[in-house]
């Protein structure tokens, strides 16, 4: 199917920006408030999702050259071996720990582990997202 | 703090998920497959030696502790499930190898395989009844998967009706879940425990507690059965044999979990239900079996008319006839997923389910039909199989709480067992050899090492029935004490 609306063209290339830019905001902002992997994800996905719409499923493909099931399953491994490495320290599955950076341009921050594991929790969304919206969009 | 607790459930995640990342080399999909499950056995009988020494082991997730964080809780009772689980996973697998086309392994039956297993012991695992929901939801979606993959028409039929009741079941499950939160406060199984005892077991959490078993009957096909002789007729062979061994199991288990830790306050009322409740379930399960001529169907039917048994040994809230129902749980595990192999094994070979067209199969093929025989034997409970020690258990706990009906429901109904399978025998092996080796649809060999592992596994559990009824015996400890179990979850660190 080509669909071609200018407005709508035109619109999600600014959308897009604004949309991944917030999500990417969202998922850090997890650690403490409101966000994280899961949400930021979905955002992501929406972006993904209206760039799909507004042009077609193979523009999606060329931007992001990867099969959305390897992304997937990517994430949930990222996220289970961030629990693991707890494991080599003595600690019990999925413990977690946080320090106080200074970083160069952030300023003071707080890193912790579970960031990473966000992360995973993050790639693991938008693999499965993108996965079940394209298989169904793809299907004759 | 244990951390080998959560290996059973991380081993099969991480070589699922990994096969994702080599989609097309289906070898090295099978070996990651056959290492993660010979890891998760060998973790599984690290956990029972443990257990059998030091008592329950006790993993607080990520360092919070109970009743805040998610416990997972080994007591002998799950180790011994996860152990059996494992040696049934393996033989499955091991099967599967052999009666899966080679469209399936690329689109993903392996790494589902293995999330099923995942699923399985985090359910078998978990001390949270929350997790325990999440964890049901990880099998239930990796069966969905496994029974619709190949996407033929019966298959997409019986996932529509499969995926409904379930879904039915899982939002049943939440409700149940919120109305007991609402009441106690609290979702961890040891804190449940403990609150449940403190206030006392009234009318509303009896009402809570009915429901509960109506979700883990739905799961378990304890009299809501209808969705299971469908379902189960629907999957690749292999597939269909780790669905009878696991599926219902993780219901049972649940059930056993439930009303020996948390509901267990009156039993003249959850208790005496559960045992009608099997009755019927026995009975309608029996008069299936022996109804149909489709080799697909009796076996589905075998499977229900277990369910019944276990549960009416669970019901009788007896020390004895608990050890008998779980030692009858490990047996039935085992003694399923072997006749579901053979009787793939023979569908695929004759290449129809229907009974009355297959014929003389043991001339060819005399070690798959010592084996159904094998069996056949012990399913009906012959001495010196696994089936009897239990089925005697049982039954000595029925005649003892004065169910007699119910006992004499249960010979009658094992009776029908045993000549529903014999059925299948008679007819399947003796007789005229119809088909000649070479009109054969295929070799059937892909049994004979996960079909003589099992009924290796069946003639040992029978013989060696004292050596196993001391661990056994360690489980049921734990459930008829729920003090050990709630001590461990709330003393260790």
């Amino acid at each position: 199917m080509k669909f071609t609306d200018t407005i709508l063209q035109t619109a999600t290339r600014v959308l897009v920006m604004i949309i991944l830019t917030y999500s990417i905001y969202i998922l850090f902002a997890g650690h403490h408030n409101p966000g994280g992997g899961f949400i930021g994800g979905l955002v992501t996905s929406s972006a993904l999702v209206l760039l799909a719409m507004a042009y077609d499923v193979r523009t999606v493909r060329q931007i992001i050259p990867f099969d959305f099931k390897r992304i997937g399953a990517f994430g949930v491994l990222v996220a289970v071996l961030t629990g693991t490495s707890a494991l080599f320290f003595g600690e019990p599955f999925l413990f977690q720990v946080f320090a106080e950076v200074d970083l160069p341009l952030f300023g003071p921050r707080e890193l912790a582990t579970a960031v990473l594991f966000d992360l995973g929790v993050y790639f693991a969304v938008i693999g499965t997202t993108i996965t079940i919206i394209l298989s169904i969009s793809e299907d004759q | 703090m244990n951390n080998l607790v959560v290996f059973p459930i991380l081993l099969p995640l991480l070589s699922g998920i990994s096969m994702f990342f080599f989609r097309d080399r289906i070898r090295l999909q099978r070996k990651v497959a056959v290492n993660g499950l010979l890891a998760t056995l060998a973790v599984s009988l690290i956990l029972v030696g443990m257990i059998a020494q030091n008592g329950v082991q006790v993993l607080h997730i990520g360092g919070w502790e109970a009743p805040f964080g998610i416990t997972l809780v080994a007591d002998m009772f799950a180790a011994l499930l996860l152990t059996t689980a494992s040696i049934v996973s393996l033989a499955c697998l091991i099967y599967a190898f052999h009666s899966t086309d080679e469209a399936r392994e690329k689109f993903y039956t392996y790494p589902f395989l293995m999330l099923l297993v995942c699923g399985v012991n985090g359910s078998f695992l978990t001390g949270d009844l929350f997790n325990l929901f999440v964890f049901y939801e990880v099998m239930l979606i990796a069966s969905y998967v496994l029974l619709s993959l190949g996407g033929s028409k019966i298959q997409l039929r019986e996932t529509i009706k499969y995926i409904a009741i379930n879904i039915v079941a899982s939002m049943l499950f939440v409700i149940a879940i919120a109305y007991l939160y609402a009441v106690v406060g609290t979702l961890n199984m040891a804190h449940l425990s403990e609150r449940v005892a403190e206030i006392g077991q009234d009318g509303v959490i009896t009402t809570i507690s009915l429901l509960f078993l109506l979700v883990f009957g739905l799961k378990a096909s304890l009299f809501l059965y209808f969705w299971l002789p469908g379902s189960y007729s629907a999957p690749p062979p292999a597939i269909a044999a780790i669905f009878a061994a696991l599926l219902t199991k993780v219901g049972i288990y649940s059930i056993i979990r439930m009303f020996t830790l948390v509901f267990y306050h009156h039993p003249e009322v959850t208790h005496t239900i559960m045992i009608w409740l099997a009755a019927l379930t026995m009975i309608l399960g029996a008069i299936g079996a022996i109804a149909h001529w489709d080799v697909k169907k009796i076996l589905n039917y075998n499977v229900i008319v277990s369910v019944g048994f276990i549960v009416f040994g669970i019901g009788l809230s007896h020390a004895d006839a608990l050890s008998g129902a779980l030692f009858y749980l490990l047996h039935d595990m085992i003694a399923k997923a072997l006749i579901f192999i053979l009787g793939g094994a023979m569908i695929s070979i004759a290449g129809t389910h229907n009974l009355r067209e297959i014929s003389g199969l043991i001339s060819h093929h005399p070690a798959l039909g010592w084996l159904f025989f094998l069996v056949a034997l012990a399913l009906a409970g012959i001495p010196p199989l696994s089936g009897f020690v239990g089925k005697v258990m049982i039954l000595q706990g029925g005649v003892e709480k004065q169910f007699y009906s119910v006992v004499v429901i249960s010979l009658i109904t094992s009776l029908m067992v045993l000549y529903s399978v014999m059925k299948i025998f008679i007819n399947g092996f003796w007789g005229e050899t119809i088909l000649s080796e070479e009109e054969e649809k295929s070799t059937g060999r892909g049994i004979l090492i996960p079909g003589s592992i099992l009924a290796a596994l069946i003639i040992l559990l029978g013989i060696g029935a004292d050596w196993a009824m001391v661990y056994v015996e360690q489980a049921v400890e734990v459930l008829v004490n729920p003090s050990i179990y709630i001590n461990a979850v709330f003393t260790q660190p």
